[in-house]
């Protein structure tokens, strides 16, 4: 059992750097659809490096860069080209998991360097949780240390704050004086370099190595996945972990009932569209406004200003 | 974006996307001007391939055409992909289960494939317009349970006598291919089909009720809304035609092209068609050439992993690179444009 929860943290660790990187993003008002795409990409690029330096580090940190990069790239052409956010980031999905098949071609299922294990002394003996959150590895600590910082950010912090209200209501931001474009900029960049983690986690960490196949279809479900824990960072986070639950019941249902077990891992998609519906329909509205704390806790809408372009 | 396809981006682009494609192939360690002429070649060098690239363009095509509807509307139809596999997993029940001769069954297994696309595409539709779910995440879900489906059909209710393999199904009867001439696997139903979607929604556009009601509520749905246009009634007739265009493109793959049902039916096929339209700038009339364009480029790469050992992604790139730069380039000179004027 413990052995079985902590290989879930551990396996879900780069859906949570995605999609916890995207929420950040799209609080902000910016919606980064390339997420496919740029997780293919910084993890070819971060395996790619890893095996030509050795320095997994420095796979980390390129992964984080180019993925940076691309989240820019479609803040700018949203911010300042005014183009549609969603036709860049989804051309830039096929686009960059074309190029990153096609560069990471002479590394595909090539055994590289990866993240080693590293136990917490002393927490690491802790009963049940020991096991769990302090015997993995730097890359796993982070992705749980990444889900208590932004929650707290979001929260308690006048940057969270701000950041918030520019996707929200940009108008009423720029009218107090906070720029709205510094701060989509910079969630973008933070948010893609989240992304590019994620990426580089898949093939350092969890996958290890490079092979097209395997990434795909991460950035989608890192995508549903912000949306079905409604913009919150730690609904967002429990999201991926309930994922990598399914993923790990669809390994083990695999013999019994080999049908269902294919069926499985795509369960997120009509998780997230039931808790949309249900989110949007009158009578949990309803219920939210009569009992407040129901209400937040079950009511979270999109960011008011999501996707759309503001103008001064 | 109705801007994108202006004369000076789009030439443009195709010499910025060269350059970069030439790059990469000098970067692969691939002679860039060979590796191009490979792609020609692999495409269109002679009768069976042209037949190949042509079976390739009609799908393409199918959706394509599906896509400008619900563009037109306004609406992101990402589900596409989903519709697309909807239509082949319709038309190979249909295929499977209903006993005849071929000039029966083949119309039925188009049928089945447009009405499952058009249901899967509706489920998107309804899904926007009452559950207040956005199409794009709406038909993105739908398209990975339509791909879970596939894949469960294949390994479960419909696998081959003793293996469960996700190869794929038994192939189909004979009877119930789409027929095919000279020897090559190019099927004239097929193609009508798809000039005859290109014509439907062509004469849609220009000339109906319908038409300018789409136009409508994609230019400005509460305003539509206030115009006395029933938007919602609109909106699902858009997904429905949509879809049911892609629903025919994947019923094509699969009694015309793949003889049975794989899990990658569409391959793809469905979010390249939106790559299409994007470059196409929603406009019915470029979306036969673009399309064939694309089909010449995925169709000749394939060469370039036999000849050069050359990864067939590159054909990927070049579309993607393509698209990005058009789209890119068109909104750097909207700016400009605009910082000109504004004094």
């Amino acid at each position: 059992m413990e052995a079985t929860i902590a290989s879930i943290v551990a396996a879900a660790a780069p859906l949570v750097f995605a999609a916890v990187g995207e929420t950040i993003t799209e609080k902000a008002g910016v919606v980064n659809l390339s997420l496919d795409g740029s997780i293919a990409l910084s993890a070819m690029a971060a395996f790619a490096v890893a095996f030509l330096t050795g320095s997994v580090v420095l796979g980390f940190a390129v992964g984080a860069l180019l993925s940076a990069l691309v989240a820019v790239l479609v803040a700018f052409s949203g911010i300042r080209l005014r183009l549609n956010q969603v036709a860049v980031g989804f051309v830039l999905t096929l686009f960059l998991a074309a190029l990153a098949q096609f560069l990471g071609n002479p590394f595909v299922r090539q055994p590289g360097p990866s993240v080693r294990p590293m136990a917490v002394p002393v927490l690491s003996d802790l009963p049940f949780v020991g096991k769990i959150l302090f015997d993995q590895n730097v890359s796993v600590y982070a992705s749980l240390v990444l889900i208590v910082v932004v929650a707290w950010v979001f929260r308690r912090t006048r940057i969270g704050l701000e950041l918030a209200s520019v996707g929200e209501r940009p108008e009423a931001a720029h009218a107090r004086g906070i720029s709205v474009s510094r701060y989509r900029f910079g969630a973008a960049a933070v948010g893609g370099a989240l992304v590019g983690i994620a990426g580089a986690a898949f093939s350092l960490d969890v996958k290890l190595g490079w092979s097209d196949t395997q990434v795909m279809g991460f950035g989608w479900i890192a995508l549903a996945i912000v949306i079905f824990g409604g913009w919150r960072p730690i609904w967002v986070a429990l999201g991926c972990y309930l994922f990598g639950a399914l993923q790990v019941l669809a390994l083990k249902l695999q013999p019994v009932f080999p049908g269902v077990a294919q069926i499985l891992p795509s369960l997120p998609f009509p998780l997230m569209i039931f808790t949309l519906v249900v989110v949007n329909s009158d009578r949990l509205q309803r219920l939210g406004e009569r009992f407040p704390f129901l209400g937040r806790l079950l009511v979270s809408d999109a960011p008011a200003a999501l996707g759309t372009n503001f103008e001064i | 974006m109705r801007r994108a396809l202006q004369v000076v981006p789009a030439l443009w682009s195709v010499l910025a996307a060269l350059v970069v494609s030439v790059i990469l192939l000098a970067l692969a360690g691939a002679p860039p001007f060979r590796a191009l002429g490979l792609v020609l070649d692999g495409a269109v060098g002679d009768g069976g391939r042209m037949a190949d690239t042509l079976m390739s363009w009609v799908p393409l095509t199918l959706a394509a055409a599906g896509l400008v509807v619900t563009f037109v509307a306004g609406l992101w139809n990402i589900g596409v992909e989903g519709q697309v596999i909807a239509g082949a997993i319709g038309a190979t029940w249909a295929a499977r289960t209903i006993p005849g001769e071929g000039f029966v069954v083949i119309p039925a297994a188009l049928a089945a494939g447009v009405a499952a696309g058009a249901l899967w595409a509706l489920a998107a539709g309804v899904l926007k317009t009452r559950g207040g779910v956005n199409e794009i995440f709406g038909g993105l879900g739908l398209g990975f349970v339509a791909q879970s489906l596939a894949t469960y059909l294949i390994i479960g209710p419909w696998k081959r006598a003793g293996i469960a393999s996700t190869s794929g199904t038994e192939p189909f009867r004979e009877e119930v291919w789409l027929p095919t001439v000279g020897g090559t696997r190019l099927s004239p139903v097929a193609v009508i089909l798809a000039l005859a979607a290109i014509a439907v929604v062509w004469a849609l556009l220009r000339g109906t009720r319908f038409g300018l009601r789409l136009k409508a509520v994609g230019a400005n749905p509460a305003s539509a809304r206030l115009l006395g246009v029933p938007t919602e009634a609109t909106i699902l007739r858009a997904f429905a035609l949509g879809g049911g265009m892609a629903g025919l493109a994947g019923a094509v793959l699969a009694t015309g092209i793949q003889h049975k049902l794989v899990p990658a039916i569409a391959g793809g096929r469905g979010f390249l068609a939106i790559l299409v339209v994007l470059l196409a700038a929603y406009r019915i009339v470029w979306v036969a050439p673009i399309a064939l364009f694309f089909a010449i480029l995925s169709v000749g790469s394939a060469q370039l992993q036999l000849r050069l050992d050359l990864d067939s992604s590159i054909g990927g790139v070049l579309q993607g690179i393509l698209v990005l730069f058009v789209i890119l380039i068109g909104g750097w000179q909207a700016l400009h444009r605009r910082d000109a004027e504004e004094p």
